[in-house]
This record gives structure tokens, sequence and C-alpha cells, in this order.
């Protein structure tokens, strides 16, 4: 057997050696890092572009050739066609202005109130034990739900979306600001009475700006929160807005006014959301977070 | 000495928590009794209730049982007395050094102008210049340790107790602190009381060291040290400096958490 083996091995041996002499057969594959080469940013925007275009021209031609039924999907024509009608001769800036104030005041009023009543925990323990299940039930509670009822206390007007905005984002900073308040140190306050500070001060001067990167952590959530709260409530029952707008198109079968007013709440969102964030870095900033 | 009551005299305070199994001693009747300027020092094995003595003293826990005077008149369970430096700096992050420095005068009510002005000069002549306008997160251990001594100075007590303060800093900065420390002690003349594991630290810096034992938490033995001031770093050879470490060793090996067969 050995007589037979080794010049079988040696023939192997010398076959591969001038050809690939690093080469082995049992050797391990060679891993190299994968390699990503990144694009110029002008390339990235074409592309976006270009799928942006292609997919309005697809729709635009499926349309006019009856592919798709453009009683139900509208085409980028028409909705074109009605957006220019929307803002001229349309009630264009009366509903994005009433729904931007709806979520504003929503997002201000739930975000305000939501996170003093969390700060407010720190002041009582039994306070906070006895309120705790109350706000834990507030928030399993979907509240769009209460949405039929809220309208029919706060009437049809801007109050009651900003009723349904708030009720949407006040328990969200309610939960974040008591979080806060739960993750401050005791030596802290223990610091701070021993410098003889009333529990007002340690209040002012602890409390408040320890908690503050929780409480502006939620921002960004809850401007989407009141948006949203701001377009139900518009959708039971309302005068004005993006949501009513959107309903009411709806129902008549506009289906182009249906996009439009889609396509102007996204812009509106996007907006908003922008300058949260944007509020959101600033703030960081000044909290040394 | 006769004439004058102690600055600070802690009268057989003891003091029991309530827990689940039972009633848990932390102190049985401590008394100390400390002069103005002097520079104090308790060590003791961890849970011999030397947080719980400064609690007291500063206020924040009411004793079971047992007075503190402060010159002679009755100060327990009031806050805003003394100077507590608790073993973590605490320092703001959201606000600058000197913004932290002058949080006691800030609480007091001195204007914020007057409290900065105040800060200012001291902050430059205690090694803390050009940090002024820095945040906490930017400086080392000991800058940060500084930055809270000082806070602690300048809420402008007579008595500061300090709770292992260089306790989490390497050995290096450790010595500069206790250097850094000796030459505000003799800068202010304040009454110092002072928490460390560390013995050598303890009788180098101060006038009179208590050695404390736990279970219950007591003060085993008072050892007034006559080394001469100023000290330096050489003092610790002497023979002795040498001598005292060894009897509060002893003391500690002795008091320390009894074996199985000796409980």
């Amino acid at each position: 057997m050995a007589v037979q083996d080794s010049p079988h091995v040696a023939d192997v041996a010398l076959d591969l050696a001038p050809a690939k002499p690093v080469t082995n057969t049992t050797a391990k594959p060679v891993h190299r890092l994968p390699v990503q080469i990144d694009w110029p940013t002008w390339a990235i925007v074409t592309t976006q572009a270009g799928i942006l275009v292609g997919i309005i021209g697809l729709w635009e031609a499926a349309a006019t050739t009856s592919v798709i039924d453009a009683f139900f999907w509208s085409q980028p024509s028409a909705i074109w066609h009605t957006l220019k009608i929307f803002f001229t001769t349309g009630d264009a800036w009366t509903d994005i202005s009433f729904t931007f104030r709806s979520t504003i005041f929503g997002f201000l009023l739930g975000t305000a109130a939501g996170s003093l009543l969390g700060l407010s925990f720190w002041w009582s323990r039994n306070y906070a034990a006895i309120v705790q299940p109350y706000i834990i039930c507030l928030e399993s509670i979907p509240k769009l739900a209460l949405a039929p009822l809220i309208i029919l206390v706060f009437g049809i007007g801007l109050g009651s979306k900003v009723a349904v905005a708030t009720a949407l984002t006040l328990v969200v900073s309610t939960l974040t600001a008591y979080a806060g308040v739960k993750a401050l140190d005791p030596d802290g306050e223990k610091l701070f009475y021993s410098l003889g500070a009333t529990r007002w001060q340690v209040f002012r001067k602890l409390v408040v700006p320890f908690c503050l990167p929780w409480i502006i952590s939620v921002l960004r959530v809850n401007i989407g929160l009141a948006l949203t709260g701001a377009i139900v409530g518009e959708f039971i029952a309302s005068q004005h807005g993006l949501g009513r707008a959107i309903l009411y198109a709806g129902q008549t079968y506009d289906i182009a006014l249906v996009w439009v007013a889609v396509l102007v709440l996204s812009t509106l969102a996007i907006i908003m959301y922008a300058a949260v964030s944007w509020l959101e870095s600033l703030l960081r900033k000044g909290t040394r977070q | 000495m006769l004439s004058s009551p102690p600055k600070l005299y802690v009268d057989n305070v003891c003091m029991t928590f309530k827990t689940a199994t039972g009633v848990f001693e932390a102190l049985v009747p401590v008394t100390l009794s400390i002069p103005s300027g002097r520079f104090v020092s308790l060590i003791g094995p961890s849970g011999c209730g030397k947080s719980t003595i400064f609690n007291i003293i500063a206020g924040l826990l009411e004793p079971t049982a047992g007075k503190v005077l402060i010159d002679g008149v009755d100060a327990t369970g009031t806050i805003g007395r003394v100077g507590y430096m608790l073993q973590k700096d605490l320092l703001l992050p959201w606000r600058s050094v000197l913004d932290n420095v002058i949080l006691g005068m800030e609480i007091q009510g001195v204007p914020l102008r007057e409290a900065r002005e105040r800060a200012l000069s001291l902050l430059q002549r205690y090694g803390l210049s050009g940090f002024e306008y820095l945040y906490p997160s930017t400086l080392s251990g000991g800058m940060r340790q500084r930055a809270a001594l000082l806070r602690t100075l300048l809420f402008d007590t007579d008595i500061i107790l300090l709770d292992e303060p260089f306790g989490a800093l390497d050995a290096q900065t450790k010595l500069q602190m206790q250097e850094w420390l000796m030459q505000l002690w003799s800068d202010f003349g304040k009454t110092v009381l002072f928490v460390t594991h560390d013995v050598e630290e303890a009788i180098y810096l101060s006038d009179e060291v208590h050695v404390m034992g736990t279970r219950p938490g007591c003060i085993l033995e008072s050892i007034l040290i006559m080394l001469p001031r100023p000290r330096v770093r050489t003092s610790s050879l002497t023979p002795e400096f040498i001598a005292i470490k060894e009897h509060c060793l002893n003391l500690l090996t002795a008091s320390a958490p009894a074996l199985p067969e000796a409980a």
C-alpha cells in the first residue's frame, strides 16, 4: 500500500507545484472584507428621481391605456390638475391651517401637560402610587376609540381635534417624564438637601433639568401622534381640515382629490417632523446631552 | 478650650433601622467632640456606620437617640448647617464647573453674579483655572473631585464632612489631592470630618483618628496624632507614624467580621 501510494502523491505534488505554487487543496479559503463603494450624492439623487418619474410615468401610461381603472386609481395628470384647483379656487390653505393648528395645539398641550404630570410624581410617593394604575389604564385604552366621544363633548370645531391630539400625546409624555423621575439619583437629592435646599429648589434645579432629556426624547414621537389625532378627529366630524378633505373626496369618488390631500398632508407632516427634529437637537445642545 | 463648647459635638447618637428580619443596630451610642479647626478622620470597615454618622450630622437622617450640637446649639435634624461631600462628586452635567461650584451659595440665595465672582477667584487659586466654563463630562476624576470639594467649601459652613473623597482616584492623583486638601484646610481653617478606608491617608491628614468597629457601629478607639505639621511625605516613614499605623491596623483586624468558630 505504502509503495503504491507514494508515487501517486508525488505525482500530484509535481503537477500542481509549477502552476499554483501557493495553493494547497487543504488550505482554508481566503476571505476578504466585503468592500462597498459609495456612490456620489448626485448619482443617488438621480436614481431616486428616476424611480419617482418612472412610477409616475408608468401610472399615467397604465391609466391612459386602461390597464388600470382610472376611476379608482386616478392618474397623475388628473391629480396635478386637481392640485392646481385645490390651491387656487379650493380650500387648500383653510384646510392646511386647520389641520396644522389642531396638530400644534394638541402637541403643545399634550406634551406640556403630560410632562408636568409625569414630573409631579416626584413630589409625593403616595400620590404617585395612587395615580399610577390610572395612568397605566389610560395608556392601554386605544385613545382613538374614544374619539367619537371627544367629538360629542367638544363639538365639531377645532377644540375637539385638539382634544384628540392631546389625548394621544399626553400619556406618552407623562410616562416618559415619570421614567426620568424614577431614574433620579437619590444622592443628588441628598446633596441638595445637605446644602439646605427647599423641595421647590430641588425640583427646579435638579429634577426638571435632569428629566429634560427624557421629555425632549418624545417630541418627535408626539408630533406624529398629534397629527394622527387631528386627522382622526376630522374624519369623524369636521367642517375643515385635510382629514375632512380626504373623507369627503373619498365619499364623492373624487380620487384625484384624495391623492392631492394625502400629498399635502404628507408634506405638512414632513415639515413639522423636520421642525421638531431641529428643535430637539437645539434643546439637546442646551441640556448637554 | 474649656470656655467655649466644641465646634461639633455628637452626643450619644444611636441609630437603629427596622428591617424585614427585625431591628438592625447601625450605631450604638457614639460620642464625638471636635474642637474648631480640627482635622478628624473616621476609619473603619464597610458597614460600620460612617456614612450613617455623616447623614445624621448633615441632618439628612434623624437619629433614634442622641443629639448633634453645633457650637453648643442643638442642630439635630436640621439641614444646611454643614458642608457635605458625598462619595460621588455629583456634579450636575448640565452646568459648567463654575455654576456647579456656586450651587450651595445659589441655594442660600446669594445673587448669582456675586456668587460667580467669589467662585472664580477660588477656582483660579486652587488649580481649576481654565476649567471654569467647561462641563464636568470633560474633566478627569481628580478635577471633578476638586470641583466637588470647592463646591463644599464655598457653601461657607465652618464644618465640612468628606465621605471618602479620594476613594475612586488612582494612587498618584490621590497623593496630589491630599496635598491640595491640606493646602485648602490650612487656608480656610475649617473643621473637617473625613471618612476613609485608607489608614495611612487618615494618619497623614488628621489631628485625630477615630477607629470604628462594626455590628453594631461604634468607636473602638480615638487616637490623637501628635506628628508635627506641616507634614511631608516622608513623615509616613518615621517610627511614630508606623507605630500608629500598626496600632490602627491591629484594631481593624481585631474588629473584622468574626470567623465562624469565633462567632
